[in-house]
């Protein structure tokens, strides 16, 4: 297996008025190909802006302070715009939260997906909606011929979202990133939407990059965890070991969270505190304010990122 | 076809186009006016642009059912003989048509440039403070100026012929910051979406998301605003001929018919300008009447009482 992606030492900066806000902190990670990585933490903590970042997205005020990311040969972080458009939706797809509101609803199915093909491809629009037929049998579209003549209002939520990774899938990418694709869905439609993510990645050897913030979602899909915390990694592994033997006091604490884990006709387990706003991380580990673990040389010296005795990458002083 | 035609039956806006006795009974008045002023050489008794069969000695006779009126002429002539009747109905197809066409220009304009400055940052404020400054100035002080600096420049004679493609583009480049304001606003709002957001990350071109993406979906306020844009221009054109810069005498609009009767209402001859001054609020009327309409119709905040 040979690497895929790799994000090497990424700082993703926000300018504002006075000063610069550091959103990606030092951020590195690799994607095999057929890999699929699962990205969580709370909100806010940057992990749809490492998303953005890959594509080079980022909404405005942000931009790529430092850092490499590795794609295919190609760093991402110093190539053009027109260099990026020809990447994106070709080799690295994106699905979004909101299936009501990715598509356009003033369109055809039909006409968003053959947009797709053909901003990549020299490609006849018969050759394009054969393409797109097949891979709305892909994601289970039944009559898929008449569906493209339809318009995004005439589908279900479940079903909007399956069309939404249709069209991810159109250029046959070897990366797709997803951020939150499940959040807006109920439950049932959501193991559906996962198990069908699961298995085109499986069947297409597409790596994967799930954005969530659903530990439930991330286990039953990834093999490797990426848990981001105020825009650093702070655990990094695979996702057998991490969900079994958190090891990072903040990843306990998260997975300690979960419903099913707190003992019957008790409050539910919290994290004490909130995490810091960007501008007030504090020095040192930047959970430090929070963790009952903290001592002295957590608040002076940022821990780095180390494989510790457990197998699992964390950065924590207290983990041996 | 026929599944097209059930499609817009069963649509709900010919559902509550007719409950609305104000939206039908305009449409059909308006259909009406819109068909006899484009059947005019149909429907007209008399040829107003045929010198030939214009006879000086039937000027200023009164309507028929008056007693010096004859039935050869309905609603009278006017000052050179022609029959009221049929040079209203030529009137008015001149008057529509400056005011579609002027229309179609501001929203040409209006809409690439709203596009422009709504999706594009950097065009943003030059467009806009352009339009403002446009805006700044009243349309009559613009339209007069141009008009009268035109017909200096090549005689009345030859005004007359240039007169109704003048005339729309005067009021076409006078208007176009009403479409570019409405259009940037929607862009405003659409370009936060997160289907704007896919179309990028799918990797389409910026003129491609602006075309096929954003506009589309900006259309209906386009829309609300160009049913109350015609009936201006067309005012708008009335009032210009009024003054004397619009359509000449010898291919009148509505506008000019009015101000041709001015002249004589005191000498009691009150139809030559009565009677265009009701077809033009009549059309104006209905008009705006469906535009207002149109407007409650699209905005689902009010519709569904």
């Amino acid at each position: 297996m040979s690497t895929l992606l790799s994000i090497s030492r990424l700082n993703v900066d926000f300018a504002l008025r006075k000063s610069t806000l550091r959103a990606i902190n030092d951020v590195s990670l690799t994607i095999e190909e057929g890999e699929r990585l699962g990205v969580v933490g709370e909100s806010g903590a940057g992990k749809s802006v490492l998303g953005f970042s890959i594509i080079q997205l980022i909404s405005k005020p942000g931009f790529i302070a430092s850092g490499e990311i590795q794609f295919q040969g190609k760093n991402l972080a110093s190539c053009t715009y027109e260099e990026m458009r020809s990447i994106r939706g070709n080799q690295i797809s994106m699905i979004f939260q909101d299936p009501m509101m990715t598509l356009n609803p003033v369109l055809t199915i039909g006409s968003q997906m053959r947009e797709t093909l053909q901003a990549h491809r020299q490609i006849s629009t018969a050759e394009a909606d054969r393409i797109c037929i097949e891979k709305l049998k892909k994601v289970y579209i039944p009559s898929s011929e008449k569906r493209l003549k339809q318009f995004p209002h005439e589908f279900s939520g479940g079903m909007r979202q399956r069309i939404v990774i249709a069209i991810s899938l159109l250029t046959d990418p070897s990366l797709i990133i997803a951020d939150e694709p499940t959040t807006a869905l109920d439950v049932t439609i959501q193991a559906e939407i996962l198990d069908l993510m699961l298995e085109l990645c499986e069947s297409d050897n597409m790596g994967l990059m799930l954005i969530t913030h659903d530990l439930a979602v991330v286990s039953q899909v990834t093999q490797r965890i990426a848990v981001m915390y105020a825009g650093t990694i702070v655990e990094l592994g695979s996702t057998a070991l991490i969900t079994r033997d958190p090891q990072h006091p903040y990843t306990v604490g998260l997975l300690g969270a979960l419903p099913q884990r707190a003992a019957r006709s008790k409050r539910l387990n919290q994290i004490p505190g909130v995490m810091p706003g960007l501008a007030k991380i504090p020095p040192g580990c930047p959970f430090s304010n929070r963790c009952s673990l903290v001592e002295a040389i957590c608040r002076s010296t940022r821990p780095a990122l180390e494989t510790k005795q457990s197998g699992i990458q964390v950065a924590c002083h207290m983990v041996k | 076809m026929s599944l097209r035609w059930r499609q817009l039956k069963e649509s709900d806006f010919v559902y509550y186009f007719f409950r609305d006795p104000v939206a039908y009974v305009s449409f059909a008045i308006l259909l009406v006016l819109v068909i006899s002023a484009f059947g005019a050489p149909l429907f007209a008794p008399h040829d107003p642009y045929d010198q030939t069969t214009i006879d000086i000695m039937d000027s200023e006779l009164p309507p028929a059912w008056k007693d010096e009126g004859t039935a050869k002429f309905l609603l009278g002539t006017d000052d050179m003989g022609r029959d009221m009747f049929s040079t209203m109905l030529y009137g008015m197809r001149i008057s529509i048509i400056i005011g579609l066409g002027a229309v179609a220009l501001q929203a040409f304009i209006g809409i690439i440039i709203g596009l422009l400055s709504g999706y594009i940052k950097r065009f943003d404020t030059i467009l806009m403070r352009i339009a403002d400054v446009q805006l700044s100035f009243s349309t009559y002080m613009i339209a007069i100026f141009i008009g009268a600096t035109c017909q200096m420049m090549f005689g009345v004679a030859n005004y007359e012929k240039i007169a109704a493609p003048l005339l729309i583009l005067i009021i076409g480049l006078a208007e176009w910051p009403q479409y570019a304001r409405t259009v940037r606003a929607s862009v405003l709002a659409e370009r936060k979406k997160e289907y704007v957001e896919a179309a990028r990350v799918i990797g389409l071109s910026k003129i491609r998301i602006m075309w096929r993406h954003i506009l589309p979906n900006t259309l209906s306020p386009v829309l609300v605003i160009s049913t109350v844009q015609v009936a201006n221009a067309i005012m708008s054109e009335a009032a210009l001929s009024f003054l004397g810069l619009g359509m000449p005498q010898s291919k009148p609009s509505l506008g000019s018919l009015i101000t041709a009767g001015f002249e004589y209402i005191f000498s009691g001859t009150w139809w030559i300008t009565i009677f265009p001054g009701i077809l033009l609020v009549l059309l104006i009327l209905v008009i705006n009447l469906l535009g207002d309409w149109v407007r409650d119709y699209l905005n689902p905040k009010l519709y569904k009482g």
